[in-house]
């Protein structure tokens, strides 16, 4: 944006709105957070295509408030690929044996429609940690 | 800009600089991409953190990691850890004083945690090179409010109903400097930004231009409106390069995309801003001698009234506030006088940055609501003293600040409390001391840096701050008098009476206030010619005790002036005549054979 084009107030709005959205991330706050499981079986058994998929669908669908992290083995080697999806304020739900295709049904359907994709669940919720 | 999943935020303050942290950022950055991450993982330069102490850091996003002490040897690890396998990286991370679990996330850290943040809101959050970014975070949104919906009138209500005082030191109201200014008649009014920080040990101003640069451009332009200003100056002192460039770049960019300049967003307004490097003279901060400095002439400040609300920059109408009150400014005018009324004391208004450094285990800098006290800024964010010494006072407000001992510690932070104690809010230094540090040696050391920076146009400040400067260091030295406590409450007294500027009133603050609170440690040198904290050196000395010694020669090689003497396995003896008192022989020594005297009368020489 280093264009010589004076802002007008409504361009300053545009902007803020632009950026922003590229930056909710740096408040740690989002709708949803989907953790790949990339320890190194998850890796073994494809986690970087499930990342890409849900990267790929991510900039598709043009929202911004959706957080993706990346997570250690969750102990179930022989599910992975796995993700986790929290939505906010609810509990969190794994989903095992991913291909990317599913990976993109699990976004359309559950990040941004909100309802479990029930077929491909694992678990819903997460260990007692002492 | 794109969309990524991560995002690392290098602390590139000058602490962090000074510590490498471009070279972290340069590895994180050739790491990432030798991992194919870099279309995922964004890494950028921020303003400072804060927490100097831990630097160099990295803050990683939305994960909310804090990771510190940083080495490029560490980055390989990290980004395969944290970025690639999602596994945070427990050694790198920050563990508290006395405990062992590290603690993961920036909000969890005591230092982070009762902090406030206003004026640093966006420090460690955006790029401060990048004006998009401080757009994103309701940049320049005040100044759209300001130019289009408010009257000058307006504008100087609202920051009269805030309550805001000036960051700078003295605390005068902020809106009813700028309502005398507006009512005057001469034109052209200027604006200036006192960027002059020259108080030991203070960055305040320094980490907010470096940090956040467009909320002071921002804070500007509506002051410029406020008193009807088209042209304004800010001034930085030459030592602070980094804050230097980023303002220039900020200014460049406001330029660029019509923040600045004419026609400000579209709106008919018009202002400009330039910068003008000082050469760093304490005095330079005072207001009048700064505008004589910006005139091209010697810093010197001159008799008031009028004040440069009336007659100012060239003998026009100038407002002159720090660079805190005017990134205070923007907050204010967006989110209203009320949000701002309802922070801190009945009499001092929202919140204050503090440069918290001395004997403290979380050096930094720290923004707190006012009214908080020094024992949680001390004890709660500031973790309290290193190996577990005693806390002994805390020096506030700079050169013309006082000591306040451990009993004020309950002594709530506003304008008035510090003042009446014998401190003042000054622009925002704390030094903390242990019980290690002399009263007495301290008050020495301002002085010294008093006299030096007094611009010598008063006689009772050239020639009070350097006699008292000599008076407190012959007590230093052993030659003190009983009478000497009276003549250096007098001088200081003058010296307060009868200076012109604020340098030469407060001058006295530092011999005041330790004589006010320590005057035990200032008869100790006198009458037992004895130094407490076992500072001042000529009232130590360092002697082998024969019975202990076994003749081992350590410290003789340790001995950097050579006045040990001793055969191997003989007893050593050290020269009194040619010790330096450096104590170099009592660390090396292996069998706790050198003492330090420091209770017994020792014979001057």
């Amino acid at each position: 944006m280093a264009g010589k084009k004076k802002l007008s107030i409504q361009d300053l709005a545009k902007i803020r709105e632009k950026t922003k959205s590229m930056m909710t991330i740096r408040e740690g706050e989002g709708r949803a957070r989907v953790t790949v499981h990339m320890g190194t079986c998850g890796i073994a058994a494809g986690a970087r295509d499930i990342m890409d998929a849900l990267l790929g669908e991510i900039s598709k669908a043009k929202i911004q408030d959706v957080i993706v992290t990346t997570s250690g083995c969750a102990g179930l080697c022989n599910a992975e690929p796995m993700a986790t999806v929290e939505i906010k304020n609810q509990p969190p739900v794994k989903y095992g044996h991913l291909t990317p295709e599913k990976m993109q049904k699990i976004f359309v359907q559950h990040i941004l429609g909100g309802k479990m994709v029930t077929d491909l669940v694992l678990a819903v919720g997460s260990e007692t940690v002492y | 800009m794109k969309q990524y999943r991560a995002h690392l935020l290098v602390c590139a303050g000058t602490g962090c600089v000074s510590c490498g942290s471009f070279k972290i950022k340069e590895a994180l950055e050739s790491e990432i991409k030798k991992r194919n991450l870099q279309d995922e993982v964004q890494v950028v330069a921020t303003g400072c953190n804060g927490f100097c102490e831990r630097g160099p850091i990295v803050m990683v996003q939305p994960d909310g990691i804090f990771y510190q002490l940083l080495k490029v040897e560490d980055v390989p690890h990290l980004v395969e850890e944290h970025l690639l396998k999602g596994r945070p990286v427990k050694k790198l991370m920050y563990v508290p004083p006395a405990e062992e679990q590290p603690v993961p996330k920036m909000k969890d850290i005591e230092f982070f945690k009762h902090q406030r943040l206003i004026v640093l809101r966006n420090r460690g959050r955006i790029d401060p090179e990048k004006v998009e970014e401080y757009i994103a975070f309701d940049g320049y949104e005040a100044m759209a409010k300001a130019l289009t919906e408010m009257t000058p009138a307006a504008i100087i209500d609202e920051i009269l109903f805030s309550g805001l005082r000036g960051r700078g030191g003295a605390g005068f109201p902020t809106g009813k400097k700028w309502a005398v200014c507006a009512k005057e008649k001469g034109t052209p009014k200027y604006l200036i930004c006192n960027g002059d920080e020259g108080d030991p040990g203070a960055f305040m101003d320094r980490s907010v231009l470096e940090a956040d640069p467009h909320a002071v451009l921002e804070g500007m332009v509506i002051g410029a409106k406020a008193i009807g200003a088209s042209k304004g100056y800010v001034y930085i002192r030459h030592e602070y390069p980094l804050a230097l460039k980023r303002v220039e770049i900020a200014i460049a960019q406001a330029h660029d995309n019509g923040l600045l300049g004419e026609d400000i967003l579209g709106t008919g307004f018009s202002f400009d801003l330039e910068i003008v490097q000082g050469a760093g003279a304490f005095v330079s901060g005072e207001e009048s001698a700064l505008i004589a400095s910006i005139e091209g002439r010697i810093a010197m400040p001159r008799q008031r009234p009028p004040y440069p609300a009336q007659k100012g920059l060239w003998g026009k109408p100038t407002v002159i506030n720090n660079v805190e009150t005017w990134a205070t400014v923007p907050n204010i005018i967006r989110r209203g006088a009320d949000w701002f009324q309802g922070l801190g004391t009945e009499t001092s208004k929202g919140t204050k940055i503090f440069s918290l450094v001395g004997k403290i285990n979380n050096t930094g800098l720290v923004e707190v609501p006012m009214g908080i006290t020094l024992r949680e800024i001390v004890y709660g964010i500031g973790g309290g003293i290193p190996d577990k010494r005693d806390f002994k006072a805390i020096q506030i407000g700079g050169p013309s600040g006082g000591c306040l001992p451990a009993k004020l510690l309950d002594l709530p932070v506003d304008y008035e409390s510090l003042t009446a104690a014998g401190a003042m809010m000054g622009s925002g230094g704390m030094i903390v001391m242990d019980d290690k540090t002399c009263m007495v040696d301290i008050a020495k050391y301002f002085l010294n840096f008093l006299q030096d920076e007094s611009c010598g146009k008063c006689v009772s400040c050239r020639e009070g701050t350097q006699r008292m400067y000599e008076i407190v260091k012959g007590i230093t030295e052993g030659k003190g008098k009983e009478s000497d406590l009276a003549l250096l409450e007098e001088l200081a007294t003058i010296c307060k009476d009868a200076s012109m500027c604020a340098l030469g009133q407060t001058a006295g603050n530092p011999v005041l206030t330790t004589l006010r609170y320590f005057r035990h440690e200032y008869e100790a040198h006198i009458l037992d010619k004895r130094c407490p904290a076992g500072v001042c050196k000529s009232l130590i000395r360092y002697v082998v005790l024969a019975e202990k010694c076994t003749g081992c020669q350590s410290c003789k090689k340790a001995c950097p002036n050579d006045c040990i003497k001793g055969t191997l396995k003989d007893v050593h003896l050290i020269d009194q005549t040619k010790c330096i008192k450096c104590g170099a022989c009592k660390e090396a020594c292996r069998f706790e054979a050198i003492e330090e005297q420091r209770e017994e009368a020792i014979q001057i020489v």
